[in-house]
């Protein structure tokens, strides 16, 4: 497989009353083409931001200040706004995480759809009417591909007309119309119940295989990314802290963020295990020394952690960022 | 919204409309001085002529019974005879009306072409010198007191640089039949180019005065909803879609951006009322706010009676209208 | 403070503290605090500072312009008026009309609007309804009509203004207190106050009172603005203060017949109506931004 995006060193920063907020501190990742990258973290860990700045959607006072994405072989960093507006939405599309919000109140569903097509494909034929059927004919398809009932009736109602787990559908439909190679999730399934988190994530795995698409999947749920993810990476305070395979990684967790991630999820399978919650808090990003952050929350940290600490090897397409890799949890 | 829930609403305008009446009619009863003294005035007449002439406008009845005949009358829009004129108060008022309508409408639209374009602008260029000065615009336009202001225009544009006419609502050598008692159809019916660019030259100073504050009022609310809305999820998935720059923010920040100045429009229209009457006196512009102004002078207080209570009821439908259309813009709203 | 009220009341005072002081730091506002506290002094020093008694007429000063055009006399600083009054004196004397009536009808309006509002809000029920009613119908009136039918009715004079303008003007803080009161009544300090034993009566004016006091300071200083443009317009429809008083709105009324040729008669009331509602307005923004972060933009 073929590496599809490549971030190196990214950082990104929030000019904010308090100070310079690293949101996002040198992060390095790679998708390949097809796959799907878990994405795990506290929130306020940098990893949407993370995608934002992928995407070219960071809000001032935010900035990407310093390193290079390539996408399909080109650094986005250094394309226009037209450049970056033309390959959003067909390349690289997004969800975010709740469908109610992120659908326009004001615009029918057959709108929001269409406008996609509008913006993106070429290929529409050139008469008014011809292109309306094919707009049509296409987005029927697509709300189809997403299990919507009867799509055409549909096309012509507003996003509160529709339930929950329909409105995410769609959503994933309008991210989906121009087969984009990359699809980033946000938290697909936070605003959902449970019945229906299943339904819809299982709907991306199964459309991801069947469009080939690369699909990052943001959350902060580890058991969500056992189930569908080739790959985790897993985030603290702005940085990457753990990245490798998923039944690697979650099998034999090497950072202690990680095993405390682990830890604080309830697991029914496991009688008797008690949940353990991380004690204290993701520090302040404003101003923070060069040094392991996670130290002050760490059962393992000894004073030689307080350096600033990269990432090592740690087994088999495995790194973590702890010194301290080769004691046993 | 459903049928049901708009008789809903219809149905809870009744005691405010109620209320609005007794309070007018309780506020003429309560004035001091005898109606029939100020309507005899220096003229004599026997007692007998006194008693039958109290008994005809129903002054020896009970309060009580005074207002629901004063119900009655209004809802036929029978309010008596003006004083003055010597003829129903409702045909004196019928008369000014479209005046002031006319007046009215033209500064909504003034306002409204001003006041959007420009909180529009300074909402997405936020903090720019151009979004300064639309903040400190519409703080002076708030802070003006529109009588001043228009004196100021008058001595700028009519005295001083002879560009516009200094009052009334058109020259005497363009009048032409009145058809709708509006000029501006009135002058296009009779087919009179000129007349019409008179009707209009007339207007620009009364409709710029009067819909200052409105401007400034609607502007802000503008550029606020605007900046609220672009912090919207919608926006944003809008942009991840890859939308060109201009459909973001046209069709899915501004549509409903504007659902907020749309309902503070309706409401606002009603603040134009009031102001009618300062504008209308400063232009010499013969429309009902004038009218009222004079007939406080001439005590002609069945007039008055009637035209508080005909701005009153259409203050309170203006508000009803801005909440109905504040619901039918928003899908998301159910009543 | 008593028993009651130490259970977990926000403390009210420091937070008063800092947000005078980021009040005190914008330095706009404090330059429009200045000119509201120079219009104060002007209305309360009026005899000591008035170059000139404001109600002597002298035809031989009829229209006299300002000291700095031809013609005119620095002993008149800014002209004289159609009956040759002085027309700075007359804006000095003018202050204390303008003042005065913002005042008394934003202090009875606020008073009444708290009695209404807290009774509506804490009390609930019956009272509510009528409260709300009343309040609904007078929202009903375009301001400026009910004032005038008002006057129409009284007749001019200084407290039938006061009285035609808080007639309603007492709707706007009552909906604010009736709002913030329904929204802290369920709070714990209120509930521990409750527990304790507490009245009524010592609950809304102890405990509730003090913590809703802001939001109902900032509106009653930008309704002080629309109040004192209410009376100008009042009085330059010659529904004000009667003549010879001298009222910024009736000034500005007297030059319009002499617009062509004397600028000076409206010009200079109206200024100063303008300096005092723009100095008001910028504070009360400020006001809101510091105290009442939930409204600024």
């Amino acid at each position: 497989m073929t590496v599809l995006l490549e971030v190196t060193s990214l950082r990104t920063e929030f000019a904010t009353r308090a100070g310079l907020v690293r949101a996002v501190d040198g992060v390095s990742l790679q998708v390949r083409r097809g796959e799907c990258l878990g994405v795990v973290g506290e929130s306020g860990s940098g990893k949407s931001v993370t995608f934002a700045s992928v995407m070219g959607l960071v809000r001032s006072p935010g900035k990407v200040v310093a390193g290079t994405i390539f996408f399909d072989g080109r650094d986005l960093r250094q394309l226009s706004p037209e450049e970056m507006r033309a390959i959003r939405g067909r390349d690289i599309a997004m969800t975010m995480q709740d469908a109610l919000t992120a659908l326009n109140p004001a615009l029918s569903v057959g709108e929001q759809m269409a406008e996609v097509m509008v913006a993106h494909d070429e290929t529409l034929p050139a008469g008014r009417a011809a292109r309306r059927a094919a707009i049509r004919e296409r987005s029927v398809e697509m709300l189809g591909l997403v299990g919507i009932p009867s799509p055409d009736t549909r096309l012509r109602q507003y996003p509160h007309e529709f339930s929950g787990g329909m409105r995410q559908r769609i959503m994933i439909a309008i991210a989906l119309t121009c087969r984009p190679k990359l699809l980033i999730t946000d938290e697909p399934t936070t605003a959902l119940d449970v019945t229906i988190q299943a339904q819809v994530l299982e709907l991306i795995s199964d459309i991801r295989a069947r469009l080939g698409m690369a699909v990052v999947l943001i959350t902060h749920d580890l058991g969500v990314v056992a189930e569908h993810c080739d790959r985790v990476m897993v985030m603290y305070a702005g940085q990457v802290v753990e990245e490798g395979p998923t039944s690697a990684v979650i099998g034999q967790p090497r950072h202690p963020y990680t095993r405390g991630l682990l830890a604080s999820i309830p697991r029914p399978a496991l009688r008797g295990h008690r949940i353990e919650p991380i004690m204290g808090q993701v520090p302040d990003l404003v101003g923070l020394p060069p040094q392991c952050r996670f130290h002050s929350r760490c059962p393992l940290a000894r004073p030689e952690c307080l350096v600033e600490v990269p990432m090592l090897p740690a087994g088999p397409g495995r790194q973590a960022r702890c010194l301290r890799l080769e004691e046993p949890a | 919204m459903s049928l049901g829930k708009l008789l809903e609403r219809i149905i809870q305008l009744i005691p405010v409309l109620l209320g609005v009446s007794l309070i007018v009619f309780v506020m003429m009863a309560l004035t001091p001085g005898d109606p029939v003294q100020i309507m005899v005035g220096e003229q004599s007449i026997t007692p007998e002529q006194e008693a039958e002439l109290r008994r005809n406008l129903g002054l020896d009845r009970p309060m009580v019974e005074r207002f629901f005949i004063f119900l009655a009358h209004a809802v036929q829009f029978d309010f008596g005879n003006s004083f003055y004129h010597g003829r129903p108060v409702a045909d004196v008022i019928a008369e000014r009306l479209p005046a002031t309508i006319e007046l009215s409408l033209v500064a909504l639209i003034v306002a409204l072409a001003t006041a959007i374009p420009l909180g529009v602008v300074a909402a997405i260029r936020k903090n720019s010198v151009l979004d300064r000065m639309a903040t400190v615009g519409s703080l002076l336009g708030v802070s003006l007191p529109g009588f001043w202001f228009g004196i100021l225009l008058i001595m700028l544009f009519a005295v001083h640089m002879q560009v516009l006419p200094v009052s009334g609502r058109i020259g005497y050598d363009n009048e032409v039949a009145a058809v709708t008692g509006f000029l501006l159809i009135d002058t296009l019916l009779a087919g009179d180019i000129g007349a019409f660019g008179d009707a209009l030259r007339h207007l620009l100073l009364p409709a710029i005065t009067l819909g200052l504050p409105m401007t400034a009022i609607l502007m802000r609310v503008t550029r606020s909803s605007m900046l609220e809305v672009m912090r919207q999820d919608y926006v944003t998935f809008a942009e991840a879609k890859g939308l060109p720059r201009r459909r973001v923010l046209y069709r899915h920040a501004l549509k409903n951006a504007l659902i907020p100045t749309v309902s503070v429009a309706a409401i606002e229209t009603g603040s134009l009322l009031g102001g009618n009457m300062i504008v209308e006196t400063v232009f010499g512009w013969p429309g009902l706010g004038r009218l009222v102004v004079e007939s406080i002078f001439l005590r002609n207080y069945p007039l008055i009676q009637a035209a508080v209570l005909l701005y009153a009821v259409t203050y309170v439908l203006l508000n009803f209208l801005a909440d109905i259309l504040y619901t039918v813009l928003n899908p998301r709203v159910k009543l | 403070m008593t028993d009651a009220s130490l259970a977990a009341a926000p403390s009210a005072e420091s937070l008063f503290r800092r947000n005078l002081r980021d009040f005190s730091r914008n330095r706009l506002a404090m330059a429009s605090l200045t000119v509201i506290l120079i219009f104060v002094l002007m209305a309360v020093a009026a005899p000591l500072i008035a170059p000139q008694d404001p109600n002597e007429t002298d035809l031989f000063r009829r229209l006299q312009p300002p000291g700095w055009v031809d013609g005119g006399d620095w002993r008149f600083p800014l002209g004289c008026d159609a009956l040759g009054r002085d027309i700075l004196s007359r804006i000095i004397y003018g202050a204390r009309i303008s003042i005065f009536i913002g005042a008394a009808v934003i202090v009875l309006a606020t008073g009444v609007g708290i009695l209404a509002g807290l009774a509506a809000g804490y009390l609930r029920g019956w009272v509510d309804v009528v409260i709300s009613r009343v309040v609904d119908i007078l929202l009903g009136f375009p301001y400026l009509i009910f004032a005038i039918g008002l006057m129409a009715m009284m007749g001019p004079g200084l407290l039938n203004i006061v009285l035609a303008l808080a007639y309603k003007e007492w709707v706007i803080p009552c909906r604010v207190v009736r709002g913030e009161t329904l929204a802290v009544r369920e709070l714990e300090y209120v509930e521990a106050a409750r527990a304790l034993g507490a009245g009524p009566r010592h609950i809304m004016w102890r405990e509730i009172l003090p913590n809703i006091l802001s939001p109902v300071i900032v509106v009653s200083t930008i309704r002080m603005a629309h109040v004192i443009i209410l009376e100008a317009s009042l009085s330059f429809l010659g529904l004000g203060v009667q003549p010879p008083t001298a009222s910024w709105g009736s000034m500005v009324s007297d030059g319009r017949a002499f617009i062509l040729e004397a600028w000076w008669v409206s010009t200079f009331p109206g200024l100063a109506i303008l300096l005092l509602v723009l100095a008001i307005n910028v504070a009360s923004q400020a006001l809101r931004d510091a105290f009442d972060p939930r409204f600024s933009e």
